[in-house]
């Protein structure tokens, strides 16, 4: 009985798959390197975690809402960063938060091209992502800018094989949580979400909100681009491409309806550990670089049609 | 006296819907007339032939994208699926015709499958074709793993013919927009894909099938996809995986441009094109001409785009 309830969750699916590319990818090394495989899927997991819970929050929103500018995003903040810390570890903070209100910045522009030309904010996030690259190409001419020392260790430390980034996007998985659930933000946001109109006569300030979230969103893809820049020690263009597929998928595959008004924090961790984790195991199986290309699709998509047919209705 | 001037003065409905119909030939004009101006060179038979190149294949792709728009979906793979016909022209519709053709005509089969499965799964169109945009481009790499191949002859005479008097891509764009134009905007069963955009239960209450509506539309998209990777393959002579990646965002880009909208079905087959073509001119040759730098030419395009929304939220608010 307990088991039928669990499997009641939708985040549950995304860990067993997970766990089962796991399982696929140690069984053909034979055991080896299954522990290792697990600390790398943790590290880069947790960047997709983070843009995910941002996308998650503004996919709640209702039917149309999505921000197509993380990737272009990750890029200009990964170079904010980058050259704000200019290689000094006294200024890791300001470089942080320099990413962190470049992304905030993003977001609240978005924002206010949805709210002032009244459009949809796939073209608005879409129109911004293009100025954003130029800005990004133009600011970061193109050279790959090096973090600190500091940084760039502590974004790739580890505790008994736990990479310290991980606790972060744990942590920030329960605050994003507690902010969804026990929240009035959150609640607003799932309200909105199930009906704007409902809950605009409600009360509740649907346009304050909306702009909270988008600019939310922002701030996180301002994050994780420092962070990614630390990590891969450098800032680049091209540094946040995969994140626009990876944001929503991880949303989708981890449960959130994307008719909106529904969330899940916890299918976001799993979603993202089962896209890491296929990716390695697709090369540990040292397929080439179209056929991991191909299989990553067509698992993707497989996965969305299994877990879909929701019919929540527009 | 002073009572009639109101009511002459008061902005009729018409005139507001009149100036929205006609943004998107206003602001090709504009790019036109910007370019006569830095360049009045550019105003001739070679000028026009050679800025608007590359502006059948977007245009191509911009129709293919307006389809699955008028259903409210949204294709995020038509970009690397154009690379992936294109790679497929510049092999194997190349070495071997047959073959070629029945890939291509299978590739089409695959997108009428994909909108039948996103209607009977009721399945997000992002999320389905960005996995899509994956699967496209890895076979793109496995058909041409690096740039090359070669157009078949035939394909090349063709994009490369040259009209008296008025440049082929222009009577190509005419042809194009008026096809789809009397196809969906003028024919019975065009009225209903259409409408199934705008009120999918009335659709569906008048007795015909949704199911069937999002596979024609899809396959639509498809087929258009593969005209426009043809199209582009016959113009740069040669194919690589990663030719058609910048066409999914102009595409989406070029429908909104020309005056279509998410959601409802309302959408415009000649702004299509006209949004395209505006893209095409605007991506390199303005920006040339104004000395503008590569690094913001990307940028280019998203303030272009913004401007014609600001301009089209200004005359809705009026006309309302």
């Amino acid at each position: 009985m307990r088991m039928t309830r669990l499997f009641a969750f939708p985040w549950v699916w995304s860990f067993i798959g997970a766990l089962v590319v796991w399982l696929a990818a140690v069984n053909f090394t034979g055991g080896h390197g299954a522990g290792g495989m697990i600390t790398a899927a943790l590290s880069l997991a947790v960047f997709t975690v983070i843009v995910g819970l941002g996308q998650m929050f503004v996919i709640t929103l209702g039917p149309g809402n999505v921000d197509l500018s993380l990737p272009a995003n990750i890029g200009l903040a990964s170079a904010v960063a980058m050259k704000t810390m200019d290689g000094h570890d006294s200024m890791i903070a300001v470089g942080l938060l320099a990413a962190l209100a470049c992304g905030a910045v993003i977001g609240l522009a978005n924002y206010a091209l949805i709210r002032l030309l009244r459009i949809p904010p796939i073209i608005a996030t879409l129109s911004s992502s293009f100025i954003i690259l130029s800005t990004d190409i133009h600011y970061g001419r193109g050279l790959q800018i090096k973090p600190p020392q500091g940084f760039a260790d502590f974004a790739n430390v580890k505790i008994l094989g736990f990479p310290v980034l991980a606790l972060f996007g744990v942590v920030l998985a329960l605050v994003a949580w507690v902010a969804l659930q026990r929240m009035v933000y959150g609640r607003s946001v799932l309200a909105i979400g199930q009906n704007m109109r409902a809950a605009k006569l409600a009360g509740i300030p649907v346009e304050r909100v909306r702009l909270l979230t988008y600019t939310l969103c922002g701030a996180l893809g301002g994050i994780n681009g420092a962070l990614l820049a630390g990590y891969f020690r450098g800032a680049s263009v091209d540094i946040g491409n995969e994140y626009l597929l990876s944001s929503i998928a991880v949303v989708v595959i981890g449960g959130t309806s994307v008719a909106g008004g529904k969330a899940n924090v916890p299918g976001i961790w799993g979603a993202s550990l089962f896209l890491v984790l296929l990716l390695t195991m697709l090369n540990t199986f040292g397929v080439s670089a179209g056929l991991r290309l191909l299989l990553t699709g067509l698992i993707i998509v497989g996965v969305i049609t299994a877990a879909g047919g929701h019919k929540t209705g527009r | 006296m002073t009572g009639l001037v109101p009511t002459a003065a008061r902005p009729s409905f018409n005139t507001g819907h009149l100036l929205r119909t006609l943004l998107p030939a206003l602001s090709m004009t504009l790019i036109l007339l910007a370019i006569a101006w830095l360049n009045p060179r550019a105003i001739s038979y070679f000028g026009f032939s050679l800025m608007l190149n590359l502006a059948i294949p977007i245009a191509l792709a911009t129709v293919a994208q307006m389809f699955v728009i008028t259903i409210n979906e949204l294709d995020l793979s038509i970009g690397t699926f154009v690379g992936f016909v294109g790679c497929v022209t510049a092999t194997w519709l190349h070495d071997a015709p047959v073959f070629g053709v029945l890939v291509l005509v299978a590739s089409v089969g695959v997108y009428a499958g994909l909108g039948a499965l996103i209607h009977l799964r009721n399945l997000p169109p992002i999320v389905v074709t960005l996995g899509m945009s994956f699967v496209w481009q890895g076979l793109a790499i496995l058909v041409l793993p690096k740039p090359g191949g070669a157009a078949p002859d035939w394909l090349k005479a063709f994009m490369g013919f040259q009209t008296p008097f008025v440049p082929f891509p222009i009577i190509a764009a005419v042809v194009i927009g008026l096809v789809v134009h009397f196809g969906l905007m003028r024919s019975s069963y065009g009225a209903v894909l259409r409408g199934a955009g705008g009120n999918q239960q009335a659709i569906g209450r008048a007795g015909w099938s949704l199911l069937k509506t999002k596979v024609v539309m899809f396959a639509l998209t498809g087929t258009f996809g593969v005209i426009s990777g043809m199209a582009l393959i016959g113009i740069t002579t040669s194919g690589d995986a990663n030719i058609g990646n910048g066409y999914t965002l102009l595409s989406i880009a070029g429908v909104i441009l020309g005056g279509g909208e998410f959601v409802g079905g309302r959408v415009s087959p000649i702004g299509a094109v006209i949004g395209a073509l505006t893209l095409a001119l605007a991506a390199s040759p303005l920006l040339t001409f104004m000395h503008i730098p590569p690094d913001w030419q990307v940028a280019a395009n998203g303030v272009i785009l913004i401007t014609v929304l600001a301009a089209r939220a200004l005359i809705g608010r009026k006309g309302a």
